[in-house]
């Protein structure tokens, strides 16, 4: 149990990664980090005083789009923090990762605990934020502990706390840890968390730029873009840029789960093929044929293998495809499962999951979740495909927050997609596929 | 007034460093570490104890009963010594996650949601662990992660756990 220790080649994360660059699964601890130019970033804004107006001017050519899911532009979110605002401001770095799918966050944590602090430290810096908070799933308990003990690591040495490096700039950054509750991965349900409270969702606006944690102005990103701001600073908005494509700037991370020969976390250059991540992933596992792909965690729509095989791993390219990058979960599925019975798991998580304040969500989520399971269990009535359908229309953009939404895409998908599986499993009681879930 | 001692000099400790975190005046933020001290303390979390928490960091009680009944792994009930947590989502399931899920309830003698006669296990159904990777994945005792579960590993774990 807890962390293992230096299970995988240096070079587990692919060739091109940029963040995770000579990461070995031990070498997370400060000095390692100096070892590899750690730190270099926040060392040349202060010693040569960059200004804030250049570095989010620097990532806004760099094209970096927010990791956790909602694909905002970076620079453009920094810009909105009024930073001449007298009184306290807040930065908070979202690390509730809970999207089924998705793990990425925990290895940048565990293996790379500094790159996020730094790039916390350089968000800081550039919206004249005096304190910060890591909220981190709470069922990593261990990756809790990591980021404590790397915290610690940082302060001691003086990049975190009063004047850092000699300079005028403050930063005090603490960890949260959450106790098991996916909603808190959405924004304003996270603030209200660490305010100590239920994670539900608050309406917006006002925008967390306004009015964020404790009422103050807030912004608030993912662990994986924060993790990118160093090597932006260090490399130039353009060469971020250059990664990737125009509009989708850089490399990310994408967490590679399902039937795959090496489920893991593989750092590409948007706008790699999806079937190049699926060979670093070692390919379908025992040879199987790929049916088909979630590209971007459980709440984004499911595509057909032919359609994910003739496209590209960014946020544009996705979209056209008819899905959405989200979180980068890429959740593979080869020919002998069954839609129906995956989608019924989904559909649990949504069920089990919402927060119940709005009543679309809490009672549709469980409509959604009854209805695919009669289909499932050989008792779905004729009219079963249009009632969700109809449901799916009476959650989505009805909610206050986005978690409707989730529940819906992926129904809505699968029976687009899949169709003839949920129509058999109504005509003839009895499933497609011979299936092993 | 003061209330009762319920929790040790070292846990207070712990929920002291946590409220340190926060402003002064928002000590409510550090509800959840202190829940979770709390509870790793005491097993579980009886009414006295969330209403010792409340009063320690100046909460009506209601709200601490809140945040406790809305977070999953905080258990206002009794469960065994040993608490295992198996996700069975989409992505691990079809990594293997349903048939380890399976063979601990055989193990067991058990179901999700239930406590062994003697009083050693209590398995439960997990929602995403953020592990996928890893899979099959699972926390013993809240804080302890386990991962690439295969049947092998779960006898060998039973066996230690026991």
């Amino acid at each position: 149990m807890g962390l293992p220790v230096a299970p995988f080649a240096a070079d587990l994360f692919g060739p091109d990664a940029v963040i995770m660059k000579g990461i070995t699964g031990a070498n997370w601890r400060l000095q390692d980090y100096l070892a590899r130019g750690g730190y270099s970033a926040l060392k040349k804004i202060l010693a040569e005083k960059i200004t804030p107006e250049q570095i989010v001017a620097e990532l806004k050519k760099s094209a970096l789009r927010g990791r956790g899911g909602a694909g905002f532009p970076t620079g453009l979110k920094w810009s909105f923090m009024p930073r001449q605002f007298p009184g306290d401001k807040y930065l908070v770095c979202n690390s509730d990762e809970g999207e089924p799918g998705t793990f990425k966050d925990r290895d940048i944590m565990r293996y790379n605990p500094h790159i996020l602090i730094e790039g916390m430290a350089i968000g800081a810096y550039a919206m004249g934020i005096p304190v910060g908070y890591n909220y981190i799933h709470g069922e990593i308990w261990d990756v809790y502990e990591r980021m404590e003990e790397a915290l610690a690591e940082a302060r001691a040495a003086g990049y975190i706390g009063k004047n850092i490096r000699g300079s005028d700039f403050s930063f005090e950054l603490h960890n949260h840890h959450g106790w098991g509750a996916y909603i808190c991965g959405e924004e304003t349900a996270l603030l209200e968390s660490l305010e100590g409270k239920k994670g539900q969702p608050r309406f917006k606006p006002p925008f967390p730029a306004s009015f964020g944690l404790y009422g103050k102005p807030t912004t608030i990103n993912n662990t994986e873009t924060f993790a990118a701001v160093p090597w932006i600073i260090n490399n130039g908005g353009d060469a971020f840029l250059g990664l990737g494509k125009p509009n989708n700037g850089g490399t990310k991370i994408f967490s590679v789960s399902g039937d795959v020969t090496r489920p893991g976390n593989y750092e590409v250059k948007l706008g790699t093929p999806f079937a190049k991540l699926l060979e670093m992933a070692g390919g379908m596992r025992g040879g199987k044929k790929l049916k088909a792909v979630i590209p971007g965690g459980s709440s984004m729509p499911v595509l057909p293998a032919d359609i994910m095989m003739a496209t590209d791993m960014d946020y544009d390219s996705i979209a056209k495809a008819g899905s959405m990058l989200g979180s980068g979960a890429v959740i593979v599925m080869d020919e002998t499962r069954c839609m129906v019975k995956s989608l019924l798991r989904l559909a649990y998580f949504y069920y089990e999951e919402s927060c119940g304040q709005c009543t679309p969500c809490r009672e549709g989520t469980g409509w959604l979740y009854r209805v695919i399971d009669r289909i499932e269990h050989g008792k779905g009535k004729p009219e079963d495909l249009d009632l969700l359908n109809n449901l799916a229309d009476n959650i989505q953009g009805r909610t206050i927050c986005a978690l409707g939404d989730a529940a819906a895409m992926p129904v809505r998908a699968f029976i687009k997609n899949y169709r003839d599986e949920f129509q058999h499993h109504i005509d003839h009681k009895q499933c497609l596929v011979p299936h092993y879930i | 007034m003061n209330a009762p001692l319920i929790l040790s000099p070292a846990a207070l400790a712990k929920i002291d460093q946590a409220v340190a975190k926060y402003p002064a005046d928002q000590k409510q933020s550090a509800v959840m570490a202190a829940l979770t001290i709390a509870q790793d303390e005491k097993g579980w979390l009886p009414t006295d104890t969330m209403d010792f928490v409340a009063h320690y960091l100046d909460m009506p009680p209601i709200a601490v009963y809140e945040v406790a009944s809305f977070y999953t792994m905080y258990d206002l009930k009794p469960i065994g010594r040993c608490k295992i947590a198996i996700c069975t989502n989409l992505p691990c399931a079809l990594q293997g996650a349903t048939l380890a899920a399976e063979h601990l309830k055989q193990k067991l003698g058990i179901g999700f949601g239930e406590t062994t006669a003697d009083g050693a296990f209590t398995l439960k159904e997990a929602e995403c662990l953020g592990a996928c990777g890893e899979a099959p994945v699972m926390l013993v005792n809240n804080k302890n992660m386990a991962c690439a579960m295969t049947a092998d590993k779960l006898d060998k774990l039973l066996e230690e756990l026991k």
